[in-house]
């Protein structure tokens, strides 16, 4: 796994924290607490850091390791933050056909950062989406609002130049 | 007790009311097979290995979670649930590294024992996509091996609610499930304490010691090395293990021959140092009742326990007592005095130890072990490198004749042998601190309430007019139970023990593996503990201040317990850990 190589600098507030804590303490004595802990935390912070983590792992008394396996395990959970530009790639069958799956590849290689990761700038993130209803336009990508359709993998440079 | 009639393949059997198929089974003589289950560690009824047909049930079910019913009808061995069984173990298969005839556990792994059982014909009949993992091998004592991993989870389950350590666990899911640690760190880098738990209930070869086997034949053969060996006191009880002999077994005559066999120019027993640790540490005791030092003052012996503690319970360091542990007490004392009275430079002296134990391997290597300039001890072994030591070497180790240890560092008496028995040391420790407190022999040297395989101990004694309150733990969730009692002001102990492995040493991560089978009905550290206590009950002496070769070295080198010198050489420091 690259998560650990590609982090962003955590820039958590005071004020997130104090959240964080006070979400803690309303439901530290619920049996499975950590479920909605996480999902709290993630509307906090916008994904799950190894700070963010060990606050929740020491305040509980639950192994980090322990939470890290619950954030691993359902894909709702984010380990790494969103970017200024945040990129979606649609690998529905219509677009992965038509070769989305090379444009991903493209972007992570450009990018440098694999799937679900942000570069460390904080400037552009990169995930993969399910069909977007736009398959007369196949392939398709989005960067925040903006749609790109019949892409090729030579235009894809260009795209990300227009977010400088 | 009150009981469920049921039928099993036919048979009626009269099983206790909330037994589970699994334990019914047993009563009508069959052995259903298992393999992620592990009594009171891991019940999850995950790997399907145990499944059976029980008349009503919509498919087969785990028998080693189910529990049986009046009425009940069950069968484990029809053609259904044979074929099932293979099934799986052949999907289990389709993703593991099969490359047994170089693994470590050959032999003795419970999914190749199972795989013969079934009679797996084609060990690749489901070829797929393969999981390709890098081995970890950052931790000091052992390295995970995830491709021969087949996530039963038992590593995990003994890792987090026996040892309240916790940090290994199932990351991912589906395919890519695995088991590590949070934000994929090494194992090294985490608040792992060593104690190797995790390798003892392992089926596979995918948790391993770190072998050092090839360095110790090396400095055997080396001319220039004075190589000396000791033993802890556990290993006499499970080294017979690994040559067939019955759980339980003492091996020590043989044990010893081995060792000359393998051509170690002294062979030596760890319990001298043991009766050390005793001088130094009722000393220390004595003295910080007497002098207002900070208690309960807590046994340093077991190097998994002090790591935990250094992480977990760091503002308890100071209650640890700065005793080294008996391993660390023998190197210093085989690389000052032993080298001095025989005219040896300590620089020549190849150190090696055999222990019930992977956290030595971490321990050798802690600072502040280097009292003479040179490393206490230069490699600890585990009951089972040694296994694979006598096993390479050629030695028939079952037709050996029993020999006796070296002197002076072989003599030991019966209070140091049961070290290795949680409680051992609280006893050993009482048998002469009282003595030396009140003067006056001991009418009975039995220090009974301390012993047994229970997790956590109490007892109070009256010595010299003074109610001595002591408790003992083993098992790092005991330790954290108690200890959670002590800082919450909820209990006020003088001298407490603890061991970081449930039962002591006897059942340390470095000792034989012992297969789930086995394991789930037979108390193994009750077992092998009963070697050690026999042993004490039949020495002619049970007191660490009555052994002769102590009191020489103290006559001879040390001063008294407690002197300068003994500070310099058998007392340590701890540092404060963080949890990761």
């Amino acid at each position: 796994m690259s998560s650990k190589n590609k982090t962003v600098p955590f820039a958590g507030t005071k004020e997130q924290e104090a959240e964080l804590q006070n979400v803690i303490l309303k439901h530290k004595d619920e049996k499975g607490a950590l479920m909605p802990i996480l999902q709290e935390a993630q509307n906090i912070y916008g994904y799950l850091p190894i700070e963010v983590q060990t606050i929740i792992s020491n305040e509980m008394d639950i192994p980090l390791e322990k939470i890290y396996g619950v954030v691993t395990f359902y894909s709702q959970f984010s380990l790494n933050p969103k970017g200024k530009y945040k990129i979606s790639v649609c690998l529905g069958t219509a677009c992965y056909v038509k070769g989305s799956g090379d444009i991903y590849n493209k972007l992570m290689e450009l990018l440098h950062i694999e799937g679900g990761e942000c570069t460390p700038d904080g400037k552009y993130s990169l995930e993969a989406c399910r069909c977007i209803g736009a398959c007369g336009l196949a392939p398709v990508l989005t960067v925040n609002e903006d749609v790109y359709g019949r892409l090729k993998v030579d235009e894809i440079a260009g795209i990300i130049e227009k977010y400088k | 007790m009150e009981t469920v009639n049921i039928k099993i393949n036919g048979a009626d059997i009269a099983a206790p009311k909330g037994s589970t198929i699994l334990e019914a089974a047993r009563l009508a003589h069959i052995d259903i097979p298992t393999l992620c289950f592990l009594k009171e560690i891991n019940e999850i009824g995950a790997c399907r290995i145990c499944v059976v047909e029980v008349k009503g049930a919509r498919s087969l079910v785990a028998s080693c979670v189910y529990p049986v019913n009046e009425g009940m009808e069950i069968w484990t061995n029809t053609p259904k649930v044979l074929d099932s069984r293979k099934r799986t173990l052949e999907l289990i298969l389709s993703d593991h590294d099969k490359k047994c005839l170089s693994c470590v556990r050959s032999g003795n792994c419970e999914l190749q024992t199972l795989s013969k059982a079934f009679g797996i014909e084609d060990d690749s009949k489901f070829k797929g996509e393969e999981n390709h993992f890098e081995v970890d091998y950052s931790a000091a004592h052992m390295y995970r091996d995830n491709n021969k991993c087949i996530l039963c989870r038992r590593c995990t389950a003994v890792c987090e609610k026996t040892q309240a350590v916790g940090v290994i666990g199932p990351n991912e899911r589906g395919f890519k499930t695995m088991i590590g640690s949070a934000f994929d760190m090494g194992l090294g880098e985490t608040s792992c304490v060593s104690c190797g738990q995790c390798i003892a209930v392992c089926p596979t070869g995918a948790l391993t010691e770190k072998d050092m086997t090839k360095e110790v034949f090396a400095a055997i053969a080396d001319p220039k090395k004075h190589v000396i060996v000791q033993t802890a006191p556990s290993v006499r009880a499970g080294l017979g293990e690994e040559f067939g002999y019955p759980i339980g077994t003492n091996v020590e005559g043989k044990m010893v021959a081995a060792l000359r066999h393998l051509g170690f120019d002294k062979v030596f027993d760890t319990d001298f140092a043991a009766d050390l640790t005793i001088m130094e540490e009722a000393h220390e005791f004595l003295d910080r009742v007497q002098n207002g030092g900070v208690l309960p003052l807590i046994t340093s012996c077991s190097p998994g326990w002090v790591k935990y503690c250094e992480h977990y319970f760091p503002d308890m360091t100071e209650n640890l007592s700065s005793c080294k542990s008996p391993q660390q007490m023998f190197g210093a004392t085989a690389k000052s005095y032993y080298a001095e009275k025989m005219g040896i430079d300590p620089k020549d002296i190849y150190m090696v130890s055999i222990m019930p134990c992977t956290a030595k391997k971490f321990e050798i290597g802690r600072d502040d072990q280097d009292a003479t300039g040179f490393a206490d001890v230069d490699a600890a072994l585990t009951v089972r490198e040694l296994g694979r030591m006598i096993e390479k070497a050629g030695i028939n180790f079952l037709s050996l004749p029993d020999e006796e240890f070296d002197s002076p560092l072989g003599m030991s008496t019966g209070a140091s042998v049961i070290f290795g028995a949680t409680g051992g040391v609280m006893e050993a420790a009482l048998r002469t601190a009282v003595e030396t407190l009140t003067g006056e022999e001991l009418p009975s040297l039995d220090f009974t309430e301390v012993r047994g395989t229970k997790g956590i101990k109490e007892a109070t004694y009256n010595v010299a007019g003074m109610d001595v309150k002591v408790a003992v733990a083993s098992g790092l969730s005991n330790a954290k139970e108690l200890l959670t009692k002590v800082k919450n002001g909820e209990a006020d102990y003088h001298f407490i023990e603890i061991m970081g492995c449930p039962g002591g040493c006897v059942n340390g991560g470095g000792m034989p593996q012992v297969p789930g089978n086995v394991r789930n009905y037979t108390d193994v550290r009750a077992l092998r503990a009963k070697v050690l206590y026999d042993l004490d009950s039949s020495m002619p002496m049970r007191k660490s201040h009555e052994n002769p070769a102590i009191k020489e070295l103290y006559d001879n080198f040390l001063g008294k317990p407690g002197s300068h010198k003994a500070h310099e050489l058998l007392h340590t420091t701890y540092v404060k850990r963080t949890v990761n």
